[in-house]
């Protein structure tokens, strides 16, 4: 269903909308940003280099390139090539994404996966201010990330 | 004690040894290069037919001697790395390939820079150049494989292997050449070692060849060093990457 | 402009710094100009006739060789969703990857052709035309070549399923870059050499417009 609401799976029946959006308003894509199971991390380019990358894409300054890296506490590691991270800090570098770009709506598929505690408090933390600067956020996870006032829907009898 | 091949199995040690030897091993190729050189480029006399240009063979048999010596001293290495699971074997059968390219590449290159004046084309399809060719062929997939597998263990196993099949067939690959071009060039060609060679043109061709041998374990230990230095960073950011 | 200019520049880099690139169609173009004289015999005239035919072939087929990661890798790792979801056009971002492909390795085959060319006995007056007429045409080689790709993403075995779609679509590009090329070395009436070169002019400016829009179609249709 996230990658529904992303625009990246086609939606049989029905259609999704964003609440406040007028008729000239960019579709949803563009104004979410999508962390699934891949990190789209390349293994070959070092960390700063894949961050750069994605700030150069989403149209980004240099400042937001660190607060990408200090958020996820990827600074001490921006020179390493990305092939050397663990695979709770290639989740880092890819959720890192989301502090890229400033974009209202987070959708989050088990943003938990690979993560220890620390990091989950951090993505608790990240999570929090955004929802307190006005942003929304769609999370798809079996932890509990601990945000006050998240609203839960339960898919029946499908394990999601 | 016991000595045994992991004696000398530990890259520190090598580190340490090749610092050691490197300064006289460059020392002496380039006093050999320089005393073969001025014999051929000057004291030896000129050929009756070809005139100057015979000054080529000077650059040219040490190269294609040195081709094959790199291919050799590559299956052989693989054959270590694949047997004995020696350390540096792969380090060293890695380390040669480049080089051993290279001087193919070189001994192609100066072979149709004698060509031009000698058969009045740069390449001719005979039998020596050739084999030659396709040598070059397997040093090129040796090489990429070490570029795209990207475990370093994993690839060093398989190009051990491909070293070592690549050094069975080249005897075969070399007589269906030969084969092909008795085949398609009745007329016969320039042979090189026909009949013995002058000695004032030997001498100056083996203390070149020998210059270029000691060239060729020079920059053979230089790229090895750098490996080993390459693994070294790796290990460290992996490192710093852990903690 | 900065993220298409981005785009391009992390596909070169990657493509650099990962083996396996430019520098293996490189070798597979040597490896196939090299068993030609083995297969027809070493008669350097009848060598230097097919010369530029044979040449053209091999560039074509070691095109073809580095095309099926063009998408793959990035469908792999998660990284086409994000493209997606981009505010760049699907479009450009093929058109960004169509000219990073031609980058590394058409700009390497162009350059290796002349001494190929030699292996063949193709005439040095030939080289430059030669060089030329590739460099116009091997563009439309990456632009066609991203369609295929993109119409074979996430196929196993997908790179012999791109050669047989796309290599229809370079028979333009063959005939008229053999033609201008060979134009150069012989005598033949007409400016040949200047229509085929302005014919295989067209070919490309046109694969710049078709390659970026059906490869992007071709994606959707994949992603979807």
């Amino acid at each position: 269903m996230l990658r529904q609401v992303a625009g990246l799976l086609d939606v049989e029946d029905g259609a999704i909308a964003l609440s406040g959006d007028s008729e000239d308003d960019a579709s949803i894509s563009t104004q979410a940003l999508y962390a699934g199971h891949l990190d789209a991390v390349k293994a070959p380019l070092t960390v700063r280099e894949n961050v750069d990358f994605w700030a150069d894409f989403y149209g980004s300054s240099k400042g937001h390139v660190q607060r990408a890296l200090d958020g996820f506490g990827l600074g001490r590691l921006s020179t390493l090539p990305a092939d050397v991270l663990s695979a709770g800090q290639k989740k880092r570098l890819g959720l890192a994404r989301l502090l890229i770009a400033d974009r209202p709506l987070w959708l989050l598929d088990e943003p938990t996966v690979s993560l220890d505690t620390a990091s989950i408090k951090v993505l608790g933390v990240l999570m929090a201010a955004h929802l307190a600067r006005g942003g929304l956020i769609l999370a798809a996870t079996h932890v509990d990330l601990g945000i006050e006032g998240a609203r839960q829907l339960e898919f029946g009898g499908r394990g999601a | 004690m016991t000595w045994s091949i992991h004696t000398f199995a530990s890259p520190t040690r090598f580190m340490a040894f090749s610092s050691i030897v490197l300064p006289y091993v460059w020392a002496a190729a380039i006093a050999f290069i320089a005393v073969g050189m001025y014999l051929a480029l000057f004291v030896s006399p000129a050929d009756y037919q070809q005139g100057e240009s015979v000054r080529m063979m000077y650059i040219h048999v040490p190269t294609a001697w040195l081709s094959q010596f790199g291919f050799g001293l590559m299956a052989f290495a693989s054959a270590i790395a694949l047997v004995f699971r020696h350390p540096l074997a792969d380090v060293a059968a890695k380390s040669a390939a480049p080089i051993g390219a290279a001087f193919t590449f070189l001994a192609l290159v100066t072979g149709a820079l004698w060509g031009k004046p000698m058969w009045g084309t740069y390449w001719v399809w005979d039998a020596r150049l050739t084999s030659v060719l396709v040598l070059f062929f397997l040093y090129l997939g040796y090489m990429a494989i070490w570029a795209t597998i990207e475990d370093p263990n994993r690839a060093a196993r398989v190009a051990a292997v491909l070293a070592l099949v690549g050094a069975v067939n080249l005897p075969i690959i070399r007589f269906s050449v030969d084969w092909w071009n008795t085949l398609h060039q009745p007329a016969s060609v320039f042979r090189l070692d026909g009949p013995t060679i002058h000695p004032s043109l030997l001498w100056p061709l083996l203390i070149g060849a020998i210059g270029f041998t000691l060239f060729f374990i020079a920059v053979h230990l230089v790229r090895m060093r750098a490996e080993i230095l390459r693994r070294r960073v790796r290990t460290l950011q992996m490192q710093r990457a852990a903690t | 402009m900065m993220a298409f200019l981005a785009l391009i520049t992390r596909e070169v880099r990657l493509a650099v710094r990962v083996g396996g690139g430019g520098g293996m169609a490189v070798f597979f173009f040597l490896i196939t100009i090299s068993i030609v004289p083995l297969g027809i015999g070493p008669d350097l005239n009848l060598l230097s006739r097919i010369a530029p035919g044979m040449l053209w072939v091999a560039l074509l087929l070691s095109a073809l060789l580095t095309l099926d990661r063009l998408f793959q890798g990035d469908q792999e790792d998660g990284t086409l969703d994000h493209l997606l979801m981009g505010t760049m056009p699907l479009e450009l971002i093929v058109l960004a990857k169509g000219i990073a492909h031609w980058l590394t390795t058409g700009v390497p085959l162009i350059v290796a052709a002349p001494v190929l060319g030699l292996l063949l006995n193709l005439p040095i007056e030939g080289m430059g035309p030669m060089m030329f007429a590739m460099s116009v045409g091997s563009p439309a080689l990456s632009l066609l070549g991203a369609v295929g790709a993109a119409l074979a993403v996430g196929v196993k075995r997908g790179g012999l399923l791109i050669s047989l779609l796309v290599l229809p679509f370079y028979v333009p590009v063959l005939i008229f870059g053999v033609s201008a090329t060979r134009a150069a070395l012989i005598a033949v009436p007409g400016d040949m050499e200047g229509r085929s070169l302005m014919l295989l002019g067209a070919v490309t400016l046109t694969s710049f417009v078709v390659g970026p829009v059906a490869g992007a179609a071709a994606l959707r249709a994949n992603v979807n």
